[in-house]
């Protein structure tokens, strides 16, 4: 399909990814959440019906991967229902839970529902780390999660959330994959957005502690050959050229989230001057060819210096409009990750913060919990 | 033996980790995997839809050969198989 964006046809594939937020209530309070701040203030959660009937609209658009995700997916008890129908409809399916509400008679349940594959997410390997973090005790719980994969013959995928508090335990999280007998391992740094966002200072790890932790997941990596596959992703900070976000603005990712609001990424929404579609009113073909929200980053009219006539355009497309937004007050500018943005000082500045020892600075914020109360307090000073 | 010898007496089949289907919006055969796809183009969609297990590759290719009604594609199919081990689609 080739819509017009502002005068220019650009071509647009199906939206292969689709990533069902299907509820943002969690048993986690987790610091790094990229769920926005304000979701306690967002519309009620889709029915049964109309998540099926998302499923089977975005199926025959030509998603084919779907991904159940939250808040956490298993507190809705319609989950087995969705996984089946997107199962029967031809989806790969990929459920992304923090592993709190899997138990043994859910997990014979989903996986009788068709379910290809469970990604578990952990936030340390050490139990006090872990418990503090997400302000639960939930690690035992966690590798019982982790048990019920293996016996039900999934594939293991473990993530864990790597930050300034955790990256210097990256050995213990190595060994603790390895012990529950994941196959792959994805150590992802915070990214800062929402509630990391509001905690990127106690979350970004010192060049210092970046540079060991790479060391040492190298020397697992030999050691371990293809025993354990270890993904490392570096905060973007730390890089000079922008992320290729989401591979694309409505390119292949698709994300509905509970109240049905259809989003290019899973925080768009903070982009307050587009209209984001709801599939209770427009279909999903309609939304992805047809929305001005999904239509207005794609292609490259939209750009700003230094992106428009930058020869490397094509190679990363001006990076995450996000956080082109939150660092500097425009999304269609250069995310300020780049050295050419004239706003890199903002992520300099970031940078230069996070070597500076928690010991050594002069107000240590504390860390913002995401909770009910600390949404609905937050929201009143943003609407304020 | 040499090296295509052994691989024409092999009896490939996908690994376990991928689902081959059709996608209609597509017109191509896609490989599915937690999280990932791999489009396949026409020949290796015809290829890995072979593959069972039991099949050797030389009857593989003599399959290929009688359905598209050509001969000669010995040294196309070992050279996708290569691909395909290399990128741990398929297992011997």
């Amino acid at each position: 399909m080739t819509p017009t964006v502002n005068g220019k046809e650009v071509t647009v594939g199906p939206p292969l990814w689709l990533l069902a937020e299907i509820t943002y209530a969690c048993p986690l309070h987790c610091v790094f959440c990229y769920n926005p701040v304000d979701y306690t203030q967002h519309g009620p959660e889709l029915t049964t019906q109309e998540w099926l009937k998302v499923l089977r609209d975005a199926r025959a658009a030509g998603s084919v991967q779907c991904g159940f995700s939250g808040g956490e997916p298993l507190v809705r008890d319609d989950l087995e229902e969705l996984v089946a129908e997107a199962h029967k409809l031809g989806f790969y399916t990929n459920l992304l839970t923090s592993g709190i509400g899997f138990t043994a008679e859910r997990a014979k349940a989903l996986k009788d529902a068709g379910l290809d594959h469970v990604q578990l997410s952990f936030q340390d390997s050490t139990r006090e780390l872990n418990d503090f973090l997400s302000h639960t005790k939930t690690f035992a719980l966690k590798q019982k999660a982790a048990q019920l994969i293996q016996s039900n013959g999934w594939p293991m995928v473990l993530n864990c959330v790597i930050h300034r508090l955790n990256i210097d335990y990256i050995d213990k999280i190595i060994e603790l994959a390895v012990d529950l007998g994941a196959e792959y391992l994805e150590l992802a740094n915070s990214q800062y957005y929402s509630w990391a966002q509001l905690n990127r200072d106690g979350l970004m790890p010192s060049r210092e502690q970046l540079q060991r932790a790479e060391r040492v997941t190298n020397e697992y990596r030999e050691k371990l050959g293809d025993k354990l596959r270890i993904f490392f992703v570096v905060p973007d900070y730390y890089e000079t050229r922008p992320k290729k976000c989401m591979n694309g603005w409505g390119n292949i990712f698709l994300t509905i989230t509970p109240d049905g609001s259809a989003l290019p990424c899973h925080t768009a929404k903070m982009i307050k001057h587009l209209e984001f579609p709801n599939v209770k009113n427009m279909s999903v073909k309609d939304i992805w060819y047809e929305s001005e929200a999904f239509n207005h980053y794609r292609g490259d009219a939209w750009m700003k210096e230094p992106c428009q006539t930058c020869p490397e355009k094509e190679k990363d497309l001006g990076g995450c409009r996000c956080q082109a937004l939150m660092l500097t007050g425009d999304a269609a500018n250069a995310d300020p990750v780049c050295d050419k943005s004239e706003h890199h000082q903002t992520v300099l500045d970031a940078v230069a913060y996070a070597q500076v020892p928690d010991a050594k600075r002069i107000e240590v914020k504390p860390l913002v919990f995401r909770d009910p109360i600390n949404s609905r307090k937050l929201s009143s000073i943003t609407e304020a | 033996m040499t090296n295509d010898e052994a691989v024409l007496n092999s009896t490939p089949a996908l690994a376990a980790i991928f689902r081959l289907q059709w996608e209609e919006v597509q017109q191509a055969w896609v490989l599915l995997y937690p999280e990932g796809m791999v489009k396949l183009n026409g020949s290796a969609g015809e290829i890995i839809k072979r593959l069972d297990g039991k099949k050797t590759v030389t009857a593989l290719i003599a399959e290929l050969e009688k359905d598209f009604e050509t001969t000669g594609l010995e040294k196309d199919v070992l050279a996708f198989l290569e691909t395909a081990h290399q990128q741990g689609w398929v297992k011997a």
